[in-house]
């Protein structure tokens, strides 16, 4: 009742003046607008990136064999073979966060049709769940190979754009022949164009094969060849299918003796991949299907809780964070442009409300002679000053709102409605105005009756 | 009791190190339905006398005993209060809020009583009020639409719409011709008969004076004696 009064008489006393009430106003709607329109605009801006960001596989979790260490020497991450397929199927079924995983081997080897060749830097072997965890799922022609290809082990493989811009020079390249270290493959699908990856290397520079062909018939091992202790049992027996041609090799590094290799037992499994792709359902998820993944790789590989990890998990964490501060950074910018326009809009108010209070002080002694307490005054200075800044405050979500729709209507900028934003800008307001109205107010609070009665 | 008792009120304005002593021992009472005069010259204190008995003002020193209440030691808020309840002005200026309606302007002070009347039953009450000063027509009429005796009758139904029991009136006639302060001051003299308030009616003019029932003079800050109006002697020339 009492707030209902005093805002009628603010506003009474506003409709005095209106042109003056809509000038002063201006700032205020300048400024709610101004942010408004930066954050509609920022968090389009954020919502894209991380749209893109997302393309790149930002969700993805790579799981990567441990380090080994002969002697003393240590061989870096990846130089021991602990992942497994059967890893890889466990943590699809096992880990609630993890929406899927596929298992892959690299290798790095010369791609060869008719008489052009080219050395891909990805030759992954993987299954068809590759393409989803990359975020990759389009296909420029043909298909994806199916997870029969992969338990099969067939030749089949998908290339990048610039392996088929190198090797086929625009031809179609779906159903021919390339041979990958003298293996042949029959190409089914191209993919689409994907451009480079963060680290600036080619991403369509790629072949993807599925593992299991990969893997026993042209790479045998690929990392685990860094280490020496079981280079040469890996690569002599399980690779049966490798020699189809005779290709000689150059061995870098003095083969074991018998002896050597009875020293230092390697415990060799049937299958393991260079790296385990998993992906997690959002962004938000990956924390908790990185727990639940060390959980279960642990516990299958028989870890005793004081060993180290025989593997490590890492997430894309970093770089979302860095694309995340950036935009926040750009949009925090632009607000603080905002916010500045609002406080020059707040002195205009503090400005506006100074003239009125000399100008109606006669009117202030009137209503103290009736017997407004000064407490009464500086309610009504301060509720009109608020009023002021409330209306503005409308006005500027409203022409904030509009212009943010029509910049996504004319510049096809993405614009996302923040109401976090206009509920903020209707306390900045209310708080405009109790600030920058206080003082007028308060000095209006402060006359002396009988002077102000007597003010022309 | 009297209704109002001032005993022996001083009032000093520091101006700097120089001190001004304005109101020099004023001792006065009025009773309930008095129409009273205040007269003296200009700088005679009778402005300050009026801000002590509207309690707009402190005095340095005294006693102000309005109905019976100790008025001069109330805080700030304690006697807008009083100037709500129980106390009416009425200026020479008229002092209405400008592009206001008349019906609004006499709701106004309603605004400032702790009752909080409804909006409704608060322009119902300054109609009653303006109907009474025969400005039933007028209601919605800005200030600046109204002649200067209908802008004083609308400031006289602002000061009278809490009921208030006294009515101070500074030079209410000042600003207005012949004709219309007879009018104005006629209705002092029905308000006083009719609804029992009491009246102080400030002025230098003698003319004015006369329809008080007492008129006190004050001069150089002493009240300078108590006369009836019969015995002032009304010089043609002073008529406005």
């Amino acid at each position: 009742m009492k707030v209902y009064r005093t805002t009628s008489i603010a506003l009474r006393a506003l409709r005095r003046n209106p042109m003056r009430a809509t000038l002063t106003t201006l700032g205020i709607i300048i400024g709610i607008a101004a942010v408004i329109v930066m954050m509609e605009i920022g968090n389009g801006a954020t919502a894209a990136v991380q749209k893109s960001i997302a393309s790149m596989g930002s969700n993805m979790i790579m799981i990567q064999p441990g380090t080994a260490a002969s002697g003393g020497v240590s061989f870096g991450a990846g130089s021991v073979v602990t992942l497994t397929p059967q890893d890889c199927d466990a943590v699809i079924q096992q880990c609630p966060d993890v929406h899927a995983a596929a298992p892959a081997v690299t290798a790095r080897t010369q791609v060869v049709y008719g008489n052009k060749n080219w050395v891909p830097f990805f030759v992954v072997g993987s299954t068809p769940d590759y393409l989803k965890i990359r975020n990759w799922t389009e296909l420029a022609q043909g298909n994806m190979f199916t997870d029969r290809d992969v338990r099969n082990a067939n030749k089949v493989c998908v290339i990048g754009q610039t392996l088929a811009r190198e090797l086929f020079e625009g031809a179609s390249p779906v159903g021919k022949e390339i041979r990958i270290k003298n293996v042949s493959f029959k190409v089914v699908g191209v993919l689409s164009l994907k451009g480079a990856n963060m680290m600036g290397m080619d991403q369509d520079d790629i072949i993807v094969a599925p593992w299991t062909a990969i893997k026993y018939r042209v790479s045998g091992t690929s990392l685990g060849n860094v280490n020496q202790s079981s280079a040469s049992s890996t690569s002599s027996t399980v690779n049966s299918l490798k020699n189809l041609y005779p290709s000689a090799q150059l061995s870098l590094y003095p083969t074991q003796s018998e002896t050597q290799a009875a020293d230092t037992p390697q415990p060799i499994r049937f299958a393991n991949v260079d790296v385990i792709l998993a992906m997690s359902d959002s962004t938000e998820n990956i924390p908790a299907a990185v727990k639940q993944i060390n959980t279960l790789l642990r516990e299958r590989h028989h870890l005793r809780p004081e060993e180290p990890d025989d593997f490590s998990v890492r997430d894309m964490t970093e770089m979302i964070k860095t694309f995340t501060t950036a935009t926040s950074l750009m949009t925090n910018l632009l607000l603080a442009v905002a916010l500045i326009s609002l406080i020059v809009g707040g002195v205009g108010i503090m400005n506006i409300m100074l003239v009125s209070v000399t100008e109606r002080t006669r009117e202030i002694g009137l209503r103290m002679s009736v017997g407004a307490r000064a407490r009464d005054i500086l309610r009504q200075f301060l509720v009109e000053a608020v009023v002021l800044c409330l209306i503005g405050g409308a006005l500027g979500i409203t022409i904030g709102h509009g212009g943010a729709v029509l910049v996504r209507y004319f510049k096809h900028w993405p614009v996302q409605t923040s109401p976090a934003a206009i509920v903020a800008a209707v306390l900045v307001s209310v708080s405009v105005g109790i600030i920058f109205g206080f003082y007028p107010a308060w000095k209006a609070s402060r006359l002396d009756p009988i002077e102000a009665l007597r003010y022309e | 009791m009297p209704f109002l008792e001032l005993r022996d009120i001083y009032k000093t304005y520091y101006l700097g190190d120089i001190d001004v002593p304005v109101l020099k021992g004023v001792s006065m009472s009025v009773s309930q339905g008095e129409l009273v005069a205040l007269m003296g010259a200009s700088g005679s204190g009778k402005s300050t006398l009026m801000n002590i008995l509207g309690c707009l003002d402190r005095p340095t020193s005294g006693q102000y005993l309005l109905e019976g209440q100790e008025i001069s030691r109330l805080s700030p808020d304690q006697r807008a209060m009083l100037r709500n309840r129980r106390i009416g002005f009425v200026f020479q200026s008229f002092n209405l809020l400008p592009r206001t309606s008349a019906l609004d302007n006499v709701a106004m002070p309603l605004s400032y009583n702790p009752e909080h009347l409804p909006e409704r039953q608060a322009k119902q009450k300054a109609e009653e009020m303006l109907g009474l000063l025969g400005l039933s027509d007028r209601m919605s009429y800005e200030p600046s639409k109204l002649s200067g005796g209908q802008q004083q009758r609308v400031a006289i139904a602002r000061a009278l719409i809490n009921k208030p029991a006294l009515l101070l009136a500074d030079e209410p006639t000042g600003n207005l011709d012949s004709h219309t302060s007879e009018e104005i001051l006629r209705l002092f003299g029905q308000l006083n008969q009719t609804q029992h308030i009491t009246i102080i009616i400030v002025t230098h003019d003698a003319n004015i004076a006369r329809h008080a029932k007492k008129i006190i003079h004050i001069s150089d800050g002493v009240i300078d004696g108590e006369v009836k109006p019969e015995s002032v002697s009304a010089s043609p020339g002073d008529a406005k």
